[in-house]
């Protein structure tokens, strides 16, 4: 029976959520959380001999001991194939699955898969150098993740051929692979036109690469002379929230004074982000949008002002269409409030 | 965000801790920071302890906005 070791994170162990991102590394032997889904699905082919559950936050910070760490777990199994997630729309999660798939692949020559969705910023990261099964955007899709990564997984560990990306549910990774399609192409092209013009979701069989890349901008010629706003996607709003941006996929951002705001304290901000732990920001807000120093810069004459608004919203799997908008509607005010540089935190 | 800001014509630094994410949403200037809940702090430090961090954090941010640059650039620490 061909031997899997399965990888998952704090959250899909039951261990806890962002409050236990920070726990490192462990190995138990068997199936833990979402490896029952798998080894159902595996049936008598293949077995689940070890899962590796790894905090998202510590595999993020501490990443080269962590691979380290994992690869050393990993080979005592000696497996036939390496499972990483699916991490769905979980960012940390994605990196770290196609971070640690890569890393078993390149050290342990085992053939390794991941799953995630489209916008996880993992998938554009590994795409191109694993196999990573394309899913839907939460844990609700589990279901529908282990469908298409169990076949595939089979077929990785028993060596055989990978069909193309179309067939196998994978994200297109560049390679080209020849295959039979059911229709012909003239048929698919006019299917295809008629979605179209009905306003229909429809698939191109001819992507665009994309290749969104802005140009730095020079840089700033005086920086003590310049107006500086603060912009973060980590959540700090004013206590009580007052726009109600959700604590994740958010569909808006916010705009608060600062005006006279020497330093942000625990009683009149806080953070709406719900995809970390919040304990530390909530503390001290400073931590996340660091007020009290640039107010201390701004003092000392290092800058010339802080912009008397910042503009905040909640990175967590927040669609990266809601974020391009929100920041396009938002430096047009910049602009025209005469602001010289951004200074944007994340966390 | 990074880069809608950038495309407006403002020079812009992300400060972040996980870099790699931040090169591949393609920020072009990025200081890297001390940890994913507490990027400008660190709560095992007393205040004014993290308030040296924060300082020399925002004092290479400040740096990143005066240096001119050609492609994307981390600042390390």
């Amino acid at each position: 029976m061909l031997k899997v070791v399965h990888y998952i994170n704090q959250f899909f162990a039951n261990i806890g959520g962002e409050e236990m991102a920070h726990v490192p590394a462990e190995v138990r032997e068997g199936i833990v959380g979402p490896g029952l889904a798998f080894q159902q699905a595996f049936g008598e082919e293949a077995e689940i001999v070890a899962t590796i559950i790894c905090g998202d936050s510590y595999f993020n910070e501490n990443l080269e001991e962590a691979k380290q760490t994992i690869i050393n777990m990993v080979k005592k199994y000696s497996p036939d194939l390496f499972i990483a997630g699916p991490a769905f729309n979980a960012g940390r999660y994605g990196v770290a699955c196609g971070t640690i798939a890569m890393a078993v692949r390149d050290e342990l020559n085992i053939p390794v898969l991941s799953g995630m969705y489209r916008e996880n910023p993992g998938a554009d990261m590994f795409k191109n150098s694993i196999y990573v099964v394309s899913t839907k955007n939460s844990a609700a899709g589990m279901r529908d993740a282990v469908k298409k990564m169990a076949p595939l997984a089979l077929k990785l560990a028993k060596g055989e051929k990978v069909g193309a990306s179309a067939e196998e549910g994978y994200m297109p990774n560049g390679k080209r692979v020849n295959f039979f399609e059911k229709e012909r192409g003239s048929r698919r092209a006019v299917n295809m036109l008629i979605k179209k013009l009905n306003g229909k979701e429809f698939e191109t069989e001819f992507p665009m690469p994309d290749f969104d890349r802005v140009d730095p901008n020079p840089a700033v010629k005086d920086i003590t002379k310049a107006k500086i706003a603060l912009v973060t996607s980590g959540g700090i709003v004013p206590k009580g929230n007052p726009d109600h941006i959700e604590s994740s996929s958010a569909s808006k951002y916010g705009k608060y004074d600062i005006d006279g705001i020497m330093d942000l304290t625990e009683a009149d901000f806080a953070t709406a982000h719900g995809g970390y732990d919040p304990v530390y920001a909530n503390l001290d807000p400073d931590r996340v949008l660091p007020v009290d120093v640039l107010r201390e810069f701004e003092k000392e004459g290092k800058i010339g002002s802080i912009h008397r608004y910042f503009y905040t919203t909640v990175g967590n799997g927040t669609a990266v269409k809601n974020s391009k908008a929100f920041a396009e509607e938002f430096a047009k005010e910049l602009l025209a409030d005469g602001v010289d540089a951004v200074i944007l935190t994340s966390t | 965000m990074v880069k809608e800001i950038e495309r407006a014509g403002i020079p812009v630094v992300h400060m972040c801790t996980v870099v790699p994410i931040s090169l591949t949403v393609g920020a072009n200037r990025i200081v890297p920071t001390i940890a994913i809940p507490h990027p400008l702090g660190n709560p095992s430090l007393t205040m004014e302890e993290e308030k040296d961090i924060r300082r020399n954090l925002l004092t290479k941010a400040l740096k990143a906005l005066e240096t001119e640059i050609t492609e994307q650039t981390v600042f390390e620490k």
